[in-house]
């Protein structure tokens, strides 16, 4: 073991519990943005439009979470399952009143208005709890932290990445391997051709997004007890996470998966070699990929 | 391609035909051109001048992003980035260097213009929502590199920077003096907008507009056409910045935050995309309305959130736009 952790900090010329801890939290970032991204490329493959609420919506699925613990008392597994219902349900409710207006439109209005949005709950969210942030215990099940060896593993953590890749990968196959996915695979190809063969395509529409909020607010509560919950957590999350989706082009599931850890994982690096980049690092990166492949990595032209 | 319908296609009153008025103006023009220029010279004695100048900076701002989404259909979520690396320069300029303020404002506005020439290169490689995106993004790496680099100040910002004296001899510290100087940047940057949507240039910025594969086969390179819209735009976005930070004596963070990317796009919706006059009168109305509304705080993003909603479902021409379809006219 020794001479392997040598071996590690003699290539990388950085201490090894560094360079892990690093890896790991830029792991878990990749984990947010992997779920985000994938949350907007599956809302933007059936409605054209790129949902910028999805920041407040993760934001609200973290105080949700805080919500039901401090006030009604269920803790942390109940938010699990509670919160992407609750906050998808929201997002269900907005598309029905609002968005499905706007289909015929050009899609930059879709951005407005989600902005417009985005705005509205950030805006009530400060009010009400002010900017500071509010604390989420790490559920008992999840305290601790495994020794791997070479580094100790916050039992929380690992739970975040495992979570987050069965949920992206779920969501890969439902969207691949099912009879619902094919619709929607369909649909976003060609709408009219599949309501002509009899599938409620409006509903469908409906549904998925509701599915993307639900997915962005499951972040939200994954997020709770590693991220201070605070109104703002959630737009300082899209900015990146819409860079990160021009990276990796919003044509293929598994490349925004693949992308946003990718991503989580180069920004982690560029904290150990190069911190003052950390936060620019992955703008950088989507400038690259701009000039040497528009589309994006996984992208169709 | 209904899908590239551009974003004022829409908005724009069905009268839109060319009546060869005064200097490119159509008569309706002229005329709110002369209501404007009236109110202008009257305004600093009813109403409080450093107000006014807070005002005509922003209106300028809006009308510079206004030349990219009203004209191109470029919908930049950066602006801020120009607007605020401008009134850094500026203030740089003016308080390290000791400038004039003319110079300093010109410095201001070049080094938004070279900016938005990096960024505009990159970011006119995709249209639409990616558009949008990559404009943000970049924006927002501006936003860090200014959280990071030492001449900004931080979080301090650059604070007393001086008003100076115009040209070398004429001081501006008194408002009123200021404030005609503010009004003469402001109007000469509204001409030059204008100058540029009516030449022959403007003119094929219009057909990328409304269909860009056909400006590309009637063999317009429309890639050099947006990217010098581009750089106009950010150009002018950045002397707005940098009058603003003569005017206040500060240059922040604010300035370049992404909050205020939004809040041009606020002003030229509600006063009309792709009018002339729209982001004047949204400027003056979002400007007036944070100065009523500063103590009720964060209710401030609820509000303009609440504007943005109501805009895009029920009022996509804006204030200038709905006046123009009213009467039948272009403004």
């Amino acid at each position: 073991m020794d001479s392997f952790l040598d071996l590690i900090e003699t290539i990388s010329g950085r201490p090894a519990p560094l360079l892990f801890g690093q890896l790991l939290l830029g792991l878990i970032n990749g984990a947010f943005y992997a779920m985000m991204s994938l949350g907007l490329a599956v809302i933007f493959g059936l409605l054209n439009i790129i949902n910028f609420t999805h920041g407040a919506q993760f934001m609200m699925g973290a105080f949700a979470a805080w919500m039901l613990l401090e006030w009604a008392g269920l803790n942390y597994w109940w938010a699990l399952v509670l919160v992407p219902i609750v906050i998808g349900f929201t997002g269900v409710v907005m598309e029905r009143l609002m968005i499905s207006r706007l289909y015929k439109l050009d899609h930059l209005y879709g951005l407005l208005l989600t902005f417009g949005l985005g705005l509205i709950i950030e805006g009530v969210f400060r009010n009400q709890f002010g900017s500071s942030g509010l604390p989420y215990r790490i559920p008992d099940q999840l305290q601790g932290a495994w020794d791997l060896g070479f580094m100790f593993l916050p039992v929380y953590r690992g739970w975040v990445v495992i979570a987050a890749l069965i949920l992206c990968l779920a969501t890969w196959l439902v969207i691949e391997k099912t009879r619902l996915g094919a619709y929607l695979r369909a649909a976003t190809e060609n709408a009219p051709l599949v309501q002509a063969f009899g599938v409620n395509v409006p509903r469908m529409v409906t549904l998925t997004y509701g599915f993307g909020v639900a997915l962005a607010a499951i972040g939200g509560v994954l997020a709770a007890p590693i991220y201070s919950v605070n109104p703002q957590m959630g737009t300082n999350l899209i900015i990146v996470v819409f860079a990160v989706v021009v990276i990796g082009g919003m044509g293929s599931i598994l490349g925004s998966i693949i992308t946003g850890f990718g991503l989580g994982i180069v920004e982690g690096l560029t904290k150990v070699y190069y911190p003052e980049a950390s936060a620019t690092v992955i703008f950088v990166i989507m400038a690259i990929v701009l000039l040497a492949r528009p589309a994006g990595l996984f992208g169709r032209a | 391609m209904a899908d590239s319908t551009a974003i004022t296609a829409n908005a724009i009153p069905a009268t839109d035909r060319e009546d060869h008025g005064v200097w490119g103006f159509s008569r309706a023009q002229f005329g709110a051109l002369g209501v404007m220029v009236v109110f202008l010279a009257v305004a600093p004695f009813l109403l409080y001048p450093v107000f006014l100048m807070k005002l005509l900076c922003f209106a300028l701002f809006a009308c510079a992003f206004n030349l990219l989404i009203g004209y191109v259909g470029l919908l930049s979520f950066g602006h801020a980035a120009y607007f605020g690396m401008g009134g850094y320069l500026a203030g740089y300029a003016a308080k390290a260097w000791g400038l004039t303020p003319e110079i300093s404002i010109i410095i201001g506005g070049a080094t938004a213009a070279a900016l938005g020439a990096v960024a505009g290169w990159v970011a006119i490689r995709r249209q639409g929502i990616y558009f949008a995106m990559i404009t943000l993004a970049l924006a927002q790496m501006i936003y860090f590199f200014c959280v990071q680099a030492p001449f900004t100040g931080g979080e301090d910002g650059i604070q007393a920077i001086p008003r100076g004296r115009l040209l070398g001899f004429l001081p501006l510290d008194r408002d009123l003096t200021l404030y005609w100087v503010v009004a003469g940047i402001f109007l000469l940057g509204f001409l030059m907008i204008h100058r540029i949507i009516h030449s022959p240039y403007g003119m094929v910025l219009k057909s990328i507009r409304e269909n860009e594969p056909r400006a590309i086969s009637l063999g317009y390179r429309t890639d050099d056409y947006k990217l010098l819209a581009f750089v106009l735009s950010a150009g002018l976005a950045g002397v707005a910045g940098a009058t603003k930070s003569i005017v206040f004596g500060i240059a922040t963070l604010t300035d370049v935050h992404w909050s205020m990317s939004g809040e041009v796009v606020l002003m030229t919706l509600v006063g009309g995309l792709g009018t002339v006059f729209g982001p004047v009168v949204g400027a003056a109305v979002i400007v007036t309305m944070q100065n009523y509304l500063a103590e009720l705080g964060a209710w401030v993003t609820v509000i303009q959130g609440v504007i943005f909603v109501i805009c895009v479902l029920a009022f996509r021409r804006g204030i200038v736009g709905e006046i123009a379809n009213l009467l039948k006219v272009k403004l």
